[in-house]
């Protein structure tokens, strides 16, 4: 049984079909891609996800229970946490209070303080913050802060995380550091949905990729096939496939 | 000295004080006149307000001016059963009636954000006034109505004891669980959404039980007044005072609201009495002045003092 698994999803915005009957499954401990052009409908298949949207239509499964139409926190409680496209740390508050609200509120809501702490304070060292604890989030560096949601989300003691591209915006050196990061995110045991635009990224980190093209399924398959096939490089370069030399 | 022996050295000398204060404050009726009670109740009930309306506010950032409703239906309670009942009981059902109103008026409208809510809320005070009116020139058939009187001492003794309960409360969200998801909600509420906070619960709980508290306010004070009716019951005076109290002392601290509260009360007594003439406009001056100058209020003033003062100690050790 896939952890989850979405069947004929849909959601329009006025007229516009932003995501259309899109059916998905991840399998339990894989890393699955999700890439596509801008405006391809990507981070509203993750908002519908998470529960940021509801869906016009169609059913979304997590672990076989349905999740559609329930609450983002209920979600979370769950075990489906995710990270934003558009960073979205708590600015004032100390790096360790933003990622010990996840633990508190997360999976296991009954944690004491003192517990909650540790537990950040080892995420923090997981994800390699561990020096700026005390400063304000808003200090931080825009791959810092990227880092610390993944913090705060794995906080919240996940199955499921969703990764809402990562590694945008960031320079080589901190690519890298991401990648690794998921590479050891997954190996805890933590299932991963990711959109990335990076493509090295996505091709060495996942199994397995999904394609959207304007709301609607294009493709899925090995990053092998991915690469090669004619639908997917005719949408990301046009006509004519040697349009990249 | 580490930092665990500064703060509870620290915690140690803020706790003393604080248990000062209160002595002081609770044996205040046994050697003052009778003036200075009276003063001190109203500012304990000017407190009562703003403490309360940051305990949601402040955190969260959801500017309510509500808090003349809550108070107003402190006020009514205590009006309509203040003959039937004992006063303690009163005060616990004005304080319980406005917290219902806080769960209803908070699970219909904290879905508003920004400027939409603030508007709400206001509106809700005139329409509880009109409500009122319109109920007491059509049905009853009075105008306003009178409250049983109680002598200075108990209303003074009354507002203290819900201060303490108040502060205690505040102190104890502040330092929960709860207190931080507020701060979540105030930075990013989505955020805190998908980091498993039950947003809107942890909103309307917190907005109910400062509501409780305006409205215990509110029926120890119907007491004072010994009539009342929708306009001063509902007097949207009492919107606004909590807000710009709080704005003047600062939230960043507990003790922020309270000595904001404390001083601007004192302040508008002072200037009352002493120069009616220039009041309005001194006292608009010291609340630009304040705003222009002071913008995380007397708390950021004071701990701005504090650190040159501590920094310059260090620098001499």
């Amino acid at each position: 049984m896939p952890i989850l698994e979405g069947k004929g999803v849909t959601k329009y915005f006025g007229g516009l079909a932003a995501v259309s009957n899109v059916d998905f499954n991840v399998e339990q401990g894989e890393a699955l891609g999700l890439i596509g052009p801008n405006g391809a409908g990507k981070t509203t298949l993750f908002n519908l996800i998470s529960a940021a949207l509801t869906p016009k239509s169609g059913t979304i499964r997590f672990k076989g229970e349905n999740i559609t139409g329930l609450s983002p926190c209920k979600i979370c409680r769950m075990g489906v946490a995710r990270t934003f496209q558009m960073v979205k740390v708590f600015p004032d508050m100390p790096v360790l209070n933003n990622v010990v609200l996840g633990s508190y509120f997360g999976m296991s809501p009954s944690m004491s303080s003192a517990d909650a702490v540790r537990e950040a304070t080892a995420l923090l060292e997981f994800v390699g913050l561990s020096a700026m604890k005390a400063i304000p989030a808003k200090d931080l560096t825009l791959a810092n802060q990227k880092r610390l949601e993944v913090a705060r989300a794995l906080a919240t003691n996940p199955e499921l995380l969703l990764l809402d591209e990562m590694m945008a915006g960031l320079n080589p050196a901190e690519l890298a550091q991401a990648m690794e990061l998921v590479t050891r995110i997954r190996d805890k045991g933590i299932t991963i949905f990711m959109i990335e635009h990076v493509m090295k990224a996505i091709m060495n980190a996942c199994e397995r990729i999904i394609v959207l093209h304007h709301g609607a399924k294009l493709a899925e398959g090995t990053p092998q096939e991915i690469a090669t096939s004619k639908t997917v490089i005719k949408v990301y370069l046009g006509e004519r496939t040697h349009a990249g030399s | 000295m580490d930092i665990t022996e500064l703060t509870s050295k620290r915690s140690l000398v803020s706790g003393s004080i604080i248990l000062i204060i209160l002595i002081l404050l609770a044996t205040v009726s046994l050697y003052s006149p009778g003036y200075t009670v009276v003063l001190l109740s109203a500012i304990l009930m000017y407190i009562i307000l703003t403490v309360s309306w940051v305990i949601f506010s402040g955190p969260t950032g959801y500017i309510s001016l509500a808090p003349a409703a809550f108070f107003g239906v402190g006020i009514y309670t205590s009006a309509i059963l203040g003959k039937a009942l004992p006063l303690p009981i009163v005060i616990s059902i004005g304080g319980l009636a406005s917290f219902c109103l806080g769960l209803l008026v908070g699970a219909l409208t904290l879905r508003l954000r920004g400027i939409y809510f603030a508007i709400f809320t206001f509106g809700l005070v005139e329409l509880i006034k009109h409500l009122l009116l319109f109920w007491e020139l059509h049905v009853t058939g009075t105008r306003g109505r009178f409250v049983m009187v109680v002598d200075y001492n108990t209303i003074y003794y009354l507002m203290l004891i819900i201060f303490v309960l108040l502060l205690l409360t505040a102190y104890l969200i502040r330092h929960s669980k709860y207190g931080l998801a507020l701060q979540s909600i105030g930075q990013n509420e989505d955020a805190a959404a998908h980091t498993g906070i039950n947003v809107t619960m942890v909103k309307v709980i917190t907005f109910a039980i400062s509501a409780f508290f305006m409205g215990a306010a509110g029926a120890i004070m119907a007491t004072k007044w010994t009539y009342i009716d929708p306009y001063i019951a509902f007097n949207p005076f009492f919107s606004f005072m909590p807000v710009l109290m709080a704005i003047f002392g600062g939230m960043g601290q507990l003790y922020g609201p309270v000595i904001g509260a404390a001083i601007f009360t004192y302040l508008e007594e002072f200037l009352i009495t002493r120069l009616p003439e220039l009041y309005m406009l001194i006292f608009g001056t010291i609340l630009v002045i304040a705003i222009l100058y002071l913008p995380d209020g007397l708390v950021g003033l004071i701990q701005k003092l504090w650190n040159r003062i501590s920094v310059r100690k260090h620098a001499y050790t």
